[in-house]
């Protein structure tokens, strides 16, 4: 990674509140991803992680502060209009369309673009290079063989497989990626960690994961959530040692 | 390369459906080709001719119906507005006297465009404002608006309020006339052949793709950079059209519209014959229509209750399967 890519700012969360009632799920939260880092966001079940994801990719608004992406600010844009300026996800319970095959899916993610609406004549199944395309990043996630599976009749771990490849598909410039080992065999889960390791100088990486083995074997920096407030930000090893967070989260047995 | 055939003939989803059933469709168009053209008893060619009309409506209704899973319940509303624009027109022209400085005419090639304009328009108002909500709430604006058309179209003295409003001949086709049944008959079904071909290459098209993606998850469409609204509102307006077409055949077929083509009860019938035939496969809504009014026809003939039969079978063909008689036809590896 040359130092100027690392520069560039691709997320950039400023002052962020999201209260539900009496609930403060977001409280004052900043936070940066840059582009080629992947930046770890952990926390206890019910930190706002979660909530925070969904603020990002603007399926909800918040209370006040500001969203960038790439330097735009994008606090009042649309969840789409977000996804077409380079920002992609994964979610935390699998999003699929269950009736496309596998193939499909990707070839869904691969197609979509703003003047889409207008191909009303062309088929995309019949398009051989789209689906050469797909088929690549089915064997990039090891769903090689799965291609012409409906998704509804996969198991949880390959669908969760699926789901990166058709988040990865759009060559987004910045993913969001909500617990995607979660329900994964070990087996899978140090497959996926490969996966993102070999890709991560490719997009800047916002990842919710409980694995801690996957967040330090993976993180460049991890930020640590609790009751929707960041308490800490900063390297893997800064983060073991940390006492606040080990009381909070870790506990003494995983360092 | 035996991944690239797997691709070329997807095995599953509604769209894959097709290519399996592509052979059998033909030989049922030729099929009504022949057995309108061997017979020469109009209360058979105008059976059909009704049949084409109604299959028209429910493959557009199907479109919104089972490709974007958006439960309209005032699709009658263009069956009655695509009508009455066509016979309103041509009362101009032949009886009144000019509507707003034009003279009206009877040119099919004038009129039918003009009619599906409006259907578009309102299509297009209709879906706007009923697309901000989903679910139950959709399904209760589109009653609504079909309800206010409804109404608009009793209040209209001047065009026969409540009785409706005859029409004294037919559009006009350079080459054909419409005025024979057997003509009229082919006309309707190039209608409908043209229109579902349309519909079916529109399915399996990129914006078909999506437009079934936003049905099935619609949080991972927005998140691939899909804007919901402008394709179920397109959907919403090419699908209203197709049915204002049906409306404008109905207009012609029984040269009389009157208020009951925008009922709710008749936005009813498209959806049962959509369950009927089967929702979410195009061509079965065809056998739908055929069947639900072959049915209506003998039970009527039988019974002036025959509701009471047809209810049951509804219910049965709904819970024997998704696909209804679509379904059943092609066996239970899809239903």
């Amino acid at each position: 990674m040359d130092s100027a890519a690392m520069e560039e700012v691709l997320l950039d969360v400023r002052g962020l509140r999201k209260s539900f009632g009496a609930v403060a799920a977001t409280q004052n939260v900043d936070l940066t991803v840059r582009a080629g880092e992947i930046h770890a966001l952990i926390g206890p079940n019910g930190a706002g992680k979660s909530t925070l994801i969904t603020q990002i990719c603007g399926e909800i608004r918040p209370d006040a502060g500001q969203i960038h992406l790439a330097g735009r600010d994008v606090t009042a844009l649309p969840a789409y209009e977000r996804a077409r300026r380079g920002l992609g996800r994964s979610f935390q319970i699998t999003q699929l369309c269950l009736e496309y095959t596998a193939i499909e899916n990707v070839m869904l993610s691969l197609t979509v673009g703003p003047r889409t609406i207008f191909s009303i004549w062309s088929d995309p199944r019949r398009d051989a290079g789209l689906a050469e395309r797909a088929q690549a990043w089915l064997e990039r996630v090891g769903l090689a063989d799965r291609a012409d599976v409906p998704a509804a009749d996969m198991a949880h771990g390959e669908r969760r497989q699926l789901e990166l490849a058709v988040a990865l598909a759009r060559e987004p410039r910045l993913l969001l990626l909500d617990e995607p080992m979660a329900g994964m065999g070990p087996e899978e889960s140090a497959r996926m960690t490969r996966l993102l390791a070999g890709m991560r100088e490719r997009y800047g990486i916002l990842l919710v994961e409980h694995d801690m083995d996957a967040v330090f074997a993976l993180a460049d920096r991890v930020s640590v959530l609790v009751y929707g407030k960041l308490i800490f930000t900063g390297s893997c090893d800064e983060v073991r040692q940390h006492p606040e967070v080990r009381s909070a989260y870790l506990g003494d047995a995983a360092c | 390369m035996n991944r690239m055939s797997g691709i070329a003939v997807p095995g599953r989803g509604a769209a894959g459906l097709f290519t399996q059933w592509n052979r059998r469709a033909v030989f049922g168009w030729v099929g009504l080709l022949l057995l309108a053209h061997a017979t020469d008893t109009p209360y058979l060619i105008n059976a059909m001719a009704r049949f084409v009309i109604y299959g028209l409506a429910a493959v557009s209704l199907d479109l919104v119906l089972g490709y974007g899973a958006l439960i309209s319940f005032g699709h009658a509303m263009f069956f009655g507005l695509g009508g009455y624009v066509v016979a309103i027109i041509t009362f101009h022209a032949v009886e009144a006297g000019p509507l707003f400085g034009w003279a009206g005419s009877t040119q099919a090639l004038v009129v039918w465009p003009i009619a599906l304009a409006c259907c578009a328009l309102l299509g297009w108002g209709v879906g706007y404002l009923a697309l901000r909500t989903s679910g139950v709430q959709f399904i209760m604006i589109t009653l609504a608006f079909g309800q206010m058309v409804y109404f608009i179209l009793v209040s209209l003295q001047v065009y026969g309020g409540d009785d409706g409003l005859m029409m004294s001949q037919r559009s006009q086709l350079p080459g054909i006339d419409l005025a024979d049944p057997v003509s009229f008959y082919y006309v309707s079904l190039a209608v409908l052949a043209l229109w579902t071909l349309f519909c079916v290459k529109l399915v399996n098209s990129r914006y078909g793709m999506v437009l079934q993606a936003l049905r099935q998850s619609e949080r991972r469409a927005v998140n691939l950079g899909v804007a919901p609204m402008s394709y179920r509102l397109s959907a919403f307006v090419i699908s209203a059209v197709g049915t204002g077409m049906a409306g404008i055949l109905w207009a012609n077929y029984a040269e009389l519209v009157t208020p009951d083509m925008a009922a709710w009860t008749k936005s009813g019938e498209l959806m049962a014959i959509v369950i009927l035939g089967g929702v979410g496969t195009l061509l079965g809504p065809i056998a739908g229509a055929a069947v639900f009014l072959g049915l209506e026809q003998a039970l009527s003939a039988w019974t002036e209750h025959w509701m009471f039969i047809m209810g049951p079978i509804l219910v049965l063909v709904v819970l024997a399967g998704k696909h209804g008689l679509f379904g059943y036809w092609l066996g239970k590896r899809h239903g």
